[in-house]
């Protein structure tokens, strides 16, 4: 098992070093400087141009501001923001408790609708179950984020009124930021309406971030079990005289679930993705949110930074799945 | 209403025997986080709204609703008769904010003064490069250049010199980057060894004071119970952070804001609705197509005569600006003092227009570039979509247009070295001085630094606008300008496009809501009923 781990954390670091790099190149292949763009219409003259350049260690060729950067990175200096001028990792502290609650919650709703969903669909194959839920979980694949989002505001906010439009939490709500999680703090605040409001904030863009993994999960369930239920030892357990539930909740979901972690896993890199977006539309203080803004200020710190971060999370994750993976699925392990 | 969530939640905190949220709170949907609180550093009016406009005050100010300046921080001042020194009479018994860590123990002086403006101008002083060196407005209004020397006289008066008369200087020290900061915090802040505190936790005399910052989520501020004007009538003032659109609009009808800047698109549902109010204001901008005169045919004033002749600039308001916009005639929007309403725009008239290009050589046409920016601006909504309106009214008269664009950045470096033949561009005032406009986008030294991309250097009309800057007499300035139009129009180094109107949407409630032509949002004198 040691030797697993260590195999697989050794793979970690060129993936970590190319994202550096990409980031890097990537950000400063765009044309446009952030002086530039910070200069608006007004222009800037060409001996002030320089000076900031300078200042900005920007008038060094791209070798040496990479290598400049690598080295602050080994002292974990991220650098500040251009426009802000906060350092970057307290940016990135401050938003990704936002991030985080919203994926987090975005993936226990596609697990909790998508896993039963997915079962129902394989139990009851080739029925009007099984067409309704993949008929549905392939128009949720499909969807657009950002006009499903506005869809769903316009109905729920604006129509019905039932839920609040956008934000975490109300206005009328001083919250402390302890943890971060603002699901923790208002429970912390003592007013229940502050937890009351938080929750009502955060059905909306719930939806709308799970709305791809629990499609795909629910596609996914269903495959799997349908293989699974194929083989012999179902039938066997079948002919045994198992009762169904037992057949179908403890044997077949078991082995049916292995593929299906997975893409639990793999979705993470989406569901970064798909904040971005759903961030934007529901003004939620996130990192996604935040990197959109540096890309058109070409505030670099912060892309970088950023992209790094982000970078480091789902590798993280990926690693700690395929980590489990091993555990759960010794053939996997001993493999390596 | 919101009343009713105002009630449901203290009728809440009742319950519960905690008394909260009887306050009156006026929630803004803003447009997008401050870069941070430090006005002289940053250039974008959602840093301003959030900073300069609710915590600071200037030495003087716009009056809310106008182009002009009226006594903030200075009770009065005088300009000396060769027009180099200004002496400001400082208003007595101004309060400062308190924030975490300080109290103060002085009203506002001169100190102040001195200190707000040296932190930007000095590399010695010790404040020069906290947050960031670059005072980018302080530039750009050329202070180094034109600032001499600031001087206490007393406690309650401050004399500026300067290098040269400079007639906008009174109005340039009413724009954001003016803002006083306390030196008394200032100090505190330096010894304490945490000098950048002084941008995060601001102290100001304005109306609002900074309670809490949440990136991308909320600013929040309470009334200042001393601001030397009277304590607002809102007690607490919320910005929730709303960049689309859209949204904003939903939150405004879902009552979880009061105020809000909507879309051009929305604007015709709100008007029908009618449950919400509408402010306009015409904005202090132009947008125009600037002709590149060092290069032919564009040297000839006959064929940007008959340029402005050939396009149908009705059409491109009504399909483009749709209705947040009026043409535009004079390279000054018509808020702006010394506007010439004599000037006539010129007719949409292709047969003149050919006519025009026969006499001068071109009979059947040229072709030429035409460059659209890349990004929409307040005052051009959809460049590209001007330029094929453009393309497709030029093609009428033999004129080939290829519309071309490049990166934001990239396409005002290139416009501003003059690689064009037609580029469109645009402007935003900062001061309401119309030599803001005047000397920054047509004047000879701007055809030299970049500014003016028309490259545009004509004698008798730069005569007559640097003779404006040199005296303070705004009868014989208004004048001066008002010649200056006739002269810009006749010889046409632009077609002038349009002036974008600005709208804020506001519920019925909220009452004594300005909208300021320089595209401020002001909290102070709004009430909510």
């Amino acid at each position: 098992m040691l030797r697993f781990v260590l195999t697989r954390l050794s793979l970690v670091i060129p993936t970590f070093v190319g994202v550096t790099l990409l980031a890097f190149l990537l950000i400063h292949l765009v044309p446009g400087d952030p002086i530039e763009t910070m200069a608006g219409e007004r222009g800037i003259d060409p001996a002030r141009h320089a000076a900031l350049m300078k200042e900005y260690g920007l008038d060094q060729p791209w070798t040496v501001q990479y290598g400049i950067y690598l080295l602050h990175l080994l002292h974990g200096d991220l650098g500040k923001s251009m426009i802000t001028h906060e350092p970057v990792v307290s940016e990135f502290t401050t938003l990704f408790p936002a991030t985080l609650e919203l994926s987090l919650c975005a993936v226990l709703f596609a697990i909790l609708l998508g896993l039963p969903a997915g079962m129902i669909a394989a139990i009851r194959r080739n029925t009007i179950f099984d067409h309704g839920i993949m008929g549905i979980s392939l128009a949720g694949y499909s969807m657009p984020i950002f006009w499903w989002g506005l869809l769903l505001i316009l109905l729920f906010s604006g129509t019905l009124g039932w839920t609040p439009v956008s934000g975490r939490i109300s206005a009328l709500y001083f919250i402390e930021p302890t943890t971060g999680f603002l699901l923790i703090d208002s429970l912390l605040s003592d007013d229940p309406g502050a937890f009351r409001s938080a929750v009502a904030h955060l059905i909306l863009p719930t939806i709308v971030l799970g709305t791809v993994p629990l499609a795909i999960i629910a596609r996914m369930t269903r495959s799997s079990m349908l293989e699974v239920l194929g083989e012999d030892y179902i039938r066997t357990a079948r002919a045994k005289g198992l009762a169904p539930f037992r057949v179908v909740g403890i044997h077949a979901l078991r082995n049916a679930l292995i593929p299906v972690i997975t893409i639990i896993g793999l979705q993470v890199g989406t569901l970064f993705a798909g904040a971005i977006l759903t961030e934007t539309i529901f003004s939620w203080p996130g990192v996604g949110k935040w990197l959109v803004d540096a890309i058109g200020r070409r505030d670099y710190p912060v892309l970088q930074g950023g992209v790094l971060l982000i970078g480091t999370v789902v590798m993280g994750v990926n690693l700690v799945v395929d980590l489990l993976y091993g555990l759960i699925n010794p053939r996997i392990r001993h493999r390596s | 209403m919101r009343y009713k969530l105002l009630a449901a939640a203290s009728g809440l905190a009742l319950l519960l025997g905690v008394g909260a949220a009887s306050a009156k709170t006026l929630v803004y949907c803003s447009e997008g986080s401050p870069e941070n609180f430090y006005p002289a550093i940053n250039t974008t009016g959602s840093t301003f709204d959030a900073s300069s406009r609710p915590i600071y005050n200037r030495l003087v100010e716009f009056q809310i609703g106008t182009t002009n300046v009226g006594p903030g921080l200075a009770e009065s001042w005088q300009a000396s008769d060769d027009g180099l020194t200004f002496t400001f009479k400082l208003r007595k018994g101004v309060k400062w904010q308190t924030a975490a860590g300080f109290k103060p123990t002085r009203d506002f002086n001169a100190d102040d003064v001195i200190f707000s403006f040296e932190r930007q101008w000095k590399p010695d002083n010790p404040f020069f490069k906290v947050t960031s060196e670059n005072h980018s407005y302080f530039n750009d209004m050329s202070f180094p250049k034109l600032l001499k020397s600031i001087e206490k006289v007393d406690d309650l008066t401050v004399k500026f010199t300067l290098n040269q008369p400079e007639a906008p200087f009174v109005a340039d020290l009413a724009m954001d980057f003016a803002s006083i900061l306390s030196k008394e915090y200032a100090d505190l802040m330096l010894k304490a060894g945490t000098p950048e505190k002084v941008d995060q936790n601001p102290v100001g005399t304005g109306p609002f004071m900074l309670v809490q910052y949440q990136k991308d989520a909320v600013i929040r501020y309470k009334a200042h119970p001393d601001y030397f004007l009277g304590k607002a009538q809102i007690d607490d003032l919320v910005y929730a952070i709303t960049t689309d659109a859209s949204v904003r609009l939903q939150k405004l009808r879902a009552n979880e804001c009061h105020v809000a800047i909507p879309n051009t698109a929305d604007l015709e549902s709100i008007r029908k609705e009618g449950k919400l109010q509408l402010l306009d204001q015409p904005g202090m901008n132009i947008a125009y197509l600037a002709f590149q005169v060092e290069k032919k045919p564009f040297d000839d004033k006959r064929v940007r005569q008959a340029v402005n002749l050939a396009v149908n600039k009705k059409a491109i308001i009504d399909a483009v600006y749709l209705g947040a916009g009026v043409a535009a005639t004079n390279p000054i929007p018509p808020v702006l003092w010394s506007y010439n309403d004599e000037v006539k725009d010129y007719p949409y008239d292709p047969d003149k227009a050919k006519k025009l290009l026969a006499e001068a050589g071109v009979p059947n046409g040229f072709e030429t570039d035409l460059w659209a920016m890349p990004v929409t601006r307040l005052y051009n909504p959809n460049a590209k979509r001007i330029g094929e309106l453009m393309q497709a009214d030029l093609a009428k008269v033999g004129i080939k247009a290829e519309i071309k664009s490049f990166e934001w950045g990239e396409y005002r470096k290139r416009a501003q070295a003059g690689e064009h033949q037609m580029a469109q561009l645009g402007w935003t005032g900062d001061n309401g001085d119309p030599d803001n406009f005047f000397r920054v986008l047509l004047g000879c030294d701007a055809a030299k630094a970049g500014g003016n991309i028309a490259k545009w250097c004509h004698k008798p009309f730069e005569d007559l606008i640097v003779e404006a800057v040199r005296t303070t007499d705004m009868a014989k300035r208004t004048d001066l300008y008002k010649k200056a139009q006739v002269i810009f129009k006749e010889e046409a180094p632009w077609l002038t496009i349009a002036h974008s109107v600005q709208y804020l949407a506001a519920a019925k409630n909220v009452e004594g809501l300005k909208l300021s032509p320089f595209g401020a949002h002001i909290f102070y004198g709004v009430d909510i009923k």
